[in-house]
């Protein structure tokens, strides 16, 4: 049996299911997301001092990792729109450099917490380290969990495209907005945990 | 696999929803607004770093910081999410995500106020 609404839109809702779906996750990402942002203020603000971002993190390369996060937002859309301009072997370059700049941003946290772990600053030395290790680890495992999914629909899940194009277009939107979302979040991220 | 195979776009949310004719040329205005938002997130980054190195007193700099990267949310949802052109029952789910968002963020601290709203 078929799955409905893969392809073609619902009647009530304008929309494919899959659509529906992401989004609807999406809302619930934005309420865990927000929820410990809510913390972050809650400590802060009751806090007696706080100390700057940029004294405790390092802002050159979480700058970076900015640049990295945002470049493969956009091969992500590019390799959702190499698809819809019939262009797979387009698309196989996009999602792979997408996949490369995740990877690049993981590789480069890596080396931002064992530079901290070196330095003996750990979750458990303060406030401010907790929630920066809570939000910074959540957004990571979000980076590979994404990073999973844009593997296969780069790999395995390809196959799709030959059978049935328009979902597997689809398939991929939906993995973009899951993609962007990690990218929004970390826009967020970026200003309040590493520069004020 | 043919172009009017992928033609029929699932979502029918995008002017781009072909590969073909005019279609073709829509996703190529598409990827030509995806490179300006592109520039623009790179550039509101370089303000953001900028600004902070100014050592502004905390809710000037909490309120720059915001304002920028709310600019720059909002880039990547209109147009890397396309939600400039969603349907109305996306608009709907966000909506209320929203307001409870707010409601999140808002409740605890009221808790610590010395406002008139919880004690």
């Amino acid at each position: 049996m078929d799955i409905p609404y893969t392809v073609e839109v619902r009647r009530d809702t304008g929309l494919t299911n899959g659509k529906i779906g992401i989004w609807l996750f999406l809302a619930s990402e934005v309420m865990l997301f927000g929820a410990l942002f809510a913390s972050y203020i809650l400590i802060r603000t009751g806090a007696p001092s706080w100390p700057r971002g940029d004294t405790m993190l390092n802002v050159p390369l979480a700058t970076v990792n900015t640049i990295v996060l945002i470049s493969s937002s956009v091969t992500m859309v590019m390799a959702w729109a190499s698809l819809m301009r019939g262009r797979f072997e387009t698309f196989r370059l996009y999602m792979g450099g997408t996949i490369l700049f995740g990877l690049a941003f993981l590789v480069i946290k890596y080396f931002e917490y064992s530079a901290h772990f070196h330095e003996g600053a750990f979750p458990s030395t303060n406030n401010f380290l907790a929630i920066y290790y809570t939000l910074t680890g959540l957004h990571g495992l979000h980076v590979l969990g994404g990073m999973a999914v844009n593997a296969y629909f780069w790999g395995p899940g390809a196959k799709l495209w030959k059978t049935n194009p328009v979902w597997f277009t689809n398939r991929v939107e939906h993995a973009g907005l899951f993609w962007h979302f990690v990218d929004l979040v970390w826009i967020f991220l970026f200003p309040t945990l590493y520069l004020l | 696999m043919t172009s009017d195979h992928a033609a029929a776009s699932a979502t029918g949310n995008h002017p781009a929803t072909a590969m073909t004719g005019d279609h073709a040329v829509d996703i190529d205005k598409h990827v030509r607004i995806y490179i300006s938002v592109f520039v623009a997130l790179m550039v509101l980054t370089i303000v953001t770093v900028t600004v902070s190195r100014f050592h502004l007193p905390v809710p000037i700099a909490v309120t720059v910081a915001l304002i920028v990267a709310t600019i720059k949310g909002s880039l990547v949802a209109c147009y890397f999410m396309h939600l400039i052109s969603e349907k109305k029952l996306i608009y709907a789910v966000l909506a209320l995500t929203a307001v409870f968002f707010i409601v999140l963020i808002a409740l605890p601290n009221f808790t610590v106020s010395d406002g008139y709203w919880i004690h």
